[in-house]
């Protein structure tokens, strides 16, 4: 599904921020970007995303060389491809319904389709009550399984999250990560960059730790 | 297919929601942009009505040939057929000298022409040359002048032809404003767009993160664009047909005036068609430029 070889990322203003990456991960597996901040998580996952591009090496995700690839074809790439942002970016002028909507209505899916799935993707949450909720109206936890639950509707192969637990209390933080788990489960990729590797302890992911851009620890199961 | 349907609905719908979300920009950007096409369209029209003043007063030029008062019939059946076989000529037409007084009669000067102790107008001949350069004219009424009894030449086309001149300037300036206001329209357009772009550009960029195509980030601007401008284009029509009513009733008394068959030509259903068209399309290209600038950069 994703591989990274002798992969360097350095932004315009001279700092590196990876080195030498080489990785793979398959489908269908839960896996943690562990590391301090600076590490290099978020940008991996940008690279993942086609929203950078690698200075050297290859990026490969579901066949696509990112490096390579076209900016026409960047948004068919991401399609494919659910991401949850550390900031949720949820559009505060759209009630919680019409956030999740939107990753359909960018893909043109008919009306009646595409409310049966908005509808169950926040059942999947458990935001079914919420969705004329506005996203202020939501807790720190709600808008994040908001933002899940957004990421997941167009049903995507591959799914990104950076820090998707950071400001959340416990309960809520173990709540989206048993959803990260429940997505695995039946087959999604899921790639997760976060600090907090206990909360995931209990799903047995595959871990790749970061340190100043480079790896410094790659696990294939914890548990 | 049905992709491509539902994304063209969603972004009209949206584009007619960002219009009506905003009723004030909307309607002072909709009289900016009446105002615009409406001066150039509207003095296309005026010009288009002047040049039918011109026609029906004969622009091409012609000539006339006055016979001698005292010339008879048979004198001016001797000069149409020498002027019927002139190759110079395109065109003869003969006006007896009863029939140009009973014309004179019928316009009003019954008085005058009955205090004549006779007939004082002479058979004419209106000439239509096939060369109207000055000097095929000049030639030609040379000719004509030393025909047998024909008194004077006279060519009528001085006048149609300073109007055809003004006509023609005035075109080119009606074309300049139209470029201009045309242009300025574009820009008013961008930048209408550019600052909806800055607004939404959270929007846009979680958008694009989550794949949107550039067609599907810029599709709802260019129906803003283009709604926009066709709204303006309705009230331009609207002001033109509204003018040229108020102005159709003066304009008529004052050529009466002047004996002149002159009236204001309104916008035909396919002149009014192609300035909403135009104006549509205005609003589309300046919405165009302005989110390509902004997703180029």
């Amino acid at each position: 599904m994703i591989e990274f070889r002798n992969v360097y990322k350095r932004y315009p203003q001279g700092l590196d921020a990876l080195a030498d990456i080489n990785f793979g991960i398959a489908q269908g597996t839960l896996t943690l970007l562990q590391g301090h901040s600076g590490a290099g998580k978020s940008t991996l996952l940008k690279l993942i995303a086609a929203i950078e591009r690698p200075t050297a090496g290859i990026v490969t995700v579901k066949g696509e060389n990112i490096g390579a690839i076209k900016r026409a074809a960047i948004p068919w790439l991401r399609r494919n491809i659910g991401m949850i942002f550390q900031d949720q970016k949820l559009l505060l002028d759209r009630n919680a319904f019409d956030n999740v909507m939107l990753p359909l209505a960018i893909t043109g899916f008919p009306p009646k389709e595409a409310e049966r799935r908005v509808r169950a993707a926040l059942d999947k949450v458990g935001l079914a009550d919420k969705e004329n909720a506005m996203p202020v109206a939501l807790s720190g936890g709600e808008q994040q399984r908001l933002a899940i639950a957004r990421a997941v509707v167009s049903r995507p192969a591959l799914l990104l999250a950076d820090e998707p637990t950071a400001h959340l209390d416990p309960d809520n933080a173990r709540e989206v990560a048993r959803l990260f788990h429940e997505f695995q489960q039946v087959g999604v990729t899921v790639v997760i960059a976060t600090h907090d590797e206990a909360l995931y302890a209990p799903y047995a992911p595959h871990r790749i730790a970061l340190d100043h851009g480079r790896i410094i620890g790659h696990a294939e199961k914890s548990a | 297919m049905s992709a491509w349907i539902n994304q063209q609905q969603a972004a009209a719908s949206l584009a007619v929601q960002r219009l009506a979300a905003t009723p004030m920009a909307t309607l002072l950007a909709t009289l900016s942009i009446a105002i615009a096409l409406a001066l150039p369209a509207g003095g296309q029209l005026l010009l288009a009505s002047l040049q039918t003043l011109g026609q029906g007063n004969s622009a091409t030029p012609q000539i006339s040939v006055f016979m001698a008062l005292d010339a008879d019939s048979k004198a001016a059946d001797k000069v149409a057929d020498q002027l019927k076989g002139n190759a110079a000529i395109a065109d003869v037409r003969f006006v007896s000298r009863d029939e140009t007084q009973k014309r004179l009669r019928a316009k009003g000067l019954a008085q005058i022409i009955d205090s004549l102790p006779s007939n004082p107008f002479p058979d004419t001949f209106v000439v239509t040359p096939l060369d109207t350069s000055p000097e095929a004219l000049d030639s030609l009424r040379t000719q004509l002048a030393a025909l047998p009894r024909v008194d004077t030449v006279q060519v009528d086309s001085a006048w149609a032809k300073r109007l055809s001149l003004l006509i023609g300037l005035g075109r080119k300036v009606i074309w300049l404003i139209a470029v201009l206001f045309g242009i300025g329209l574009v820009a008013l357009m961008f930048n209408t767009i550019h600052l909806q772009v800055l607004t939404q550009r959270e929007e846009i960029e979680l958008s694009k993160l989550l794949g949107a195509t550039d067609a599907y980030v810029g599709r709802p601007f260019y129906y803003f664009g283009a709604l926009q401008g066709l709204l303006g284009g309705v009230v331009a029509c609207g002001i033109v047909y509204a003018a040229f009513a108020l102005l159709q009733k003066p304009v008529s008394d004052l050529s009466a005036l002047y004996s002149l068959n002159f009236s204001l030509t309104t916008p035909r259903p396919l002149e009014a068609l192609a300035l909403l068209v135009l104006s549509a399309a205005l609003g589309w290209l300046g919405a165009a430029l302005s989110v390509r600038r902004h997703l180029n950069t």
